[in-house]
């Protein structure tokens, strides 16, 4: 039991991670990761919402009619969600008015919906649990790595502390801009993607069709 | 809780333990939500209103760090005004009016035909609210709400003018997603810190003050009306030009200012 509760939280850190590996959650992944502020506040968010609603949903598993399952995860989600939010901007308003809608978002996130279907129906509710705080893990893990790079060099500052002096307050660094805009994250998430499948190469998909030598088709 | 043993029992796929799941899970649901709710609403609320106040204080340069917002912001006088007339409305709280939501609302504003809408905020609320500053009975600041659009984004600010209504004391946005870095310095407060000491109206009364293209050198002709441009965003310097056009002109704030005048 306790090796079972040991492998859901640690294997979705890297090795069966929602981001690198799953390729899921990434659209929030990139709006929120402009500094470590936000990004740690997103996570704290989701692993909360991700742990809970998977608890709740393998509580009520062999009572959900099959016909209304997916309304019936939605739901559980959905309150979560909401509930999370007003504590948000009760206790950490300045952040989670620079999250905006994306807290709101969590309810279409693929991780909470993917490990309600794939893992909370099946699983008792502790085991869930701790599948859901793994993941939740996992998620956070990448997304405060991708944050620290893009605050780090885009702004020069982390959790809003500056570390390296701006040209532009009279320092020597000049920001990079472009770390500052969504597409930058999805460069970072993709180098990363990279190393992760370097160093485990068992991540490495199979690729679905090969490119054969030309064939003439005058000598056929 | 025989009632509940029956359900269990039931067979998941028949319609009536359908129902009742679904009805019963909607109950509990909305039971946590409504709590969850109601029980932070007045911490959330307060929040807010600290955050505006936060904004308005900072803009007319009375932030003080470590000081309490609610407790500098008693300095501060909010007063609703009709934006035709320029009057004092008496009749309306200042601290419960809501500007934005007002200008949403077809009784409370007007729409704007494309020729006066400079700002491109559609349609303008027929009241406003202004915050004046008194050193006795003497009016020394007068911060007024302004917005417009710039490349992506409505930017919502204020505008502190000193007591004569024509000497700009502040200037900020506190919302806006322009694009980070560029038109986004609208936050840069070296950017901001440009607006201090400007002049609004040129002898004629008409709104001279604006944001050009490239910065303000000596062979600048009126200085004093004049804002260096943001590099790389002339969209939306440009969008600041008209906003402070459209809010200090006829339509907006010009009519209520004009009683400052000496």
């Amino acid at each position: 039991m306790d090796a079972e509760i040991k492998k859901n939280l640690v294997d979705p850190l890297v090795d069966n991670n929602p981001i690198t590996w799953q390729i899921l959650g990434i659209c929030s992944a990139l709006a929120v990761t402009t500094s470590m502020n936000t990004a740690l506040l997103m996570s704290l968010a989701l692993t909360t919402v991700v742990a809970l609603s998977n608890f709740s949903i393998s509580l009520v598993r062999d009572h959900t009619p099959g016909s209304i399952r997916i309304i019936v995860q939605m739901i559980i989600i959905a309150s979560l969600v909401i509930i999370v939010d007003q504590f948000m901007r009760a206790y950490a308003f300045d952040t989670a008015k620079k999250l905006s809608v994306f807290v709101g978002l969590i309810i279409t996130n693929c991780i909470v919906m993917g490990r309600a279907e794939a893992y909370a129906m099946s699983h008792g509710p502790k085991l869930s649990f701790f599948d859901g705080l793994g993941n939740g893990l996992g998620y956070s893990l990448v997304l405060l790595i991708v944050a620290f790079i893009r605050e780090l060099f885009g702004a020069g500052s982390l959790f809003g502390v500056q570390i390296f002096e701006l040209t532009k307050d009279g320092g020597w660094y000049q920001s990079n801009g472009l770390l500052l805009l969504p597409p930058s994250a999805f460069f970072i998430i993709g180098l990363l993607i990279w190393v992760i499948r370097t160093f485990k190469p068992a991540q490495v998909e199979q690729p679905t069709f090969r490119i054969h030598e030309e064939i003439n088709p005058q000598l056929v | 809780m025989g009632f509940l043993k029956k359900l269990f029992d039931m067979p998941n796929d028949s319609r009536v333990k359908t129902v009742l799941v679904a009805f019963l899970l909607c109950l509990v649901c909305s039971l946590l939500v409504s709590t969850a709710a109601v029980a932070l609403r007045p911490v959330q609320e307060a929040n807010k209103l600290a955050d505006k106040r936060r904004n308005i204080l900072e803009i007319a340069g009375m932030m003080q760090e470590g000081a309490d917002v609610n407790e500098l912001f008693k300095q501060i006088e909010p007063r609703v005004i009709d934006l035709d007339t320029g009057e004092y409305v008496d009749d309306v709280d200042a601290t419960a009016y809501d500007q934005r939501k007002a200008s949403k609302d077809p009784a409370q504003s007007k729409a704007l035909a494309s020729d006066e809408d400079i700002a491109s905020i559609r349609r303008r609320a027929d009241k406003a609210t202004v915050y004046l500053v008194r050193n006795g009975d003497e009016v020394e600041t007068i911060i007024l709400p302004v917005h417009g659009y710039g490349l992506w984004s409505t930017m919502y600010g204020f505008m502190a003018l000193e007591g004569d209504g024509q000497t700009v004391k502040g200037f900020g946005f506190y919302e806006q997603a322009e694009t980070p870095g560029l038109g986004g310095e609208v936050d840069n407060p070296n950017w901001k810190a440009l607006w201090h000491g400007k002049q609004v109206y040129d002898e004629n009364g008409n709104v001279a003050l604006q944001v050009i293209k490239g910065s303000v050198g000596d062979a600048t002709p009126d200085p004093e009306h004049k804002v260096d441009g943001l590099a790389g965003a002339s969209l939306t310097s440009r969008g600041v030009s008209n906003l402070v056009k459209y809010w200090l002109g006829e339509r907006g704030f010009k009519p209520f200012l004009e009683q400052f005048k000496g």
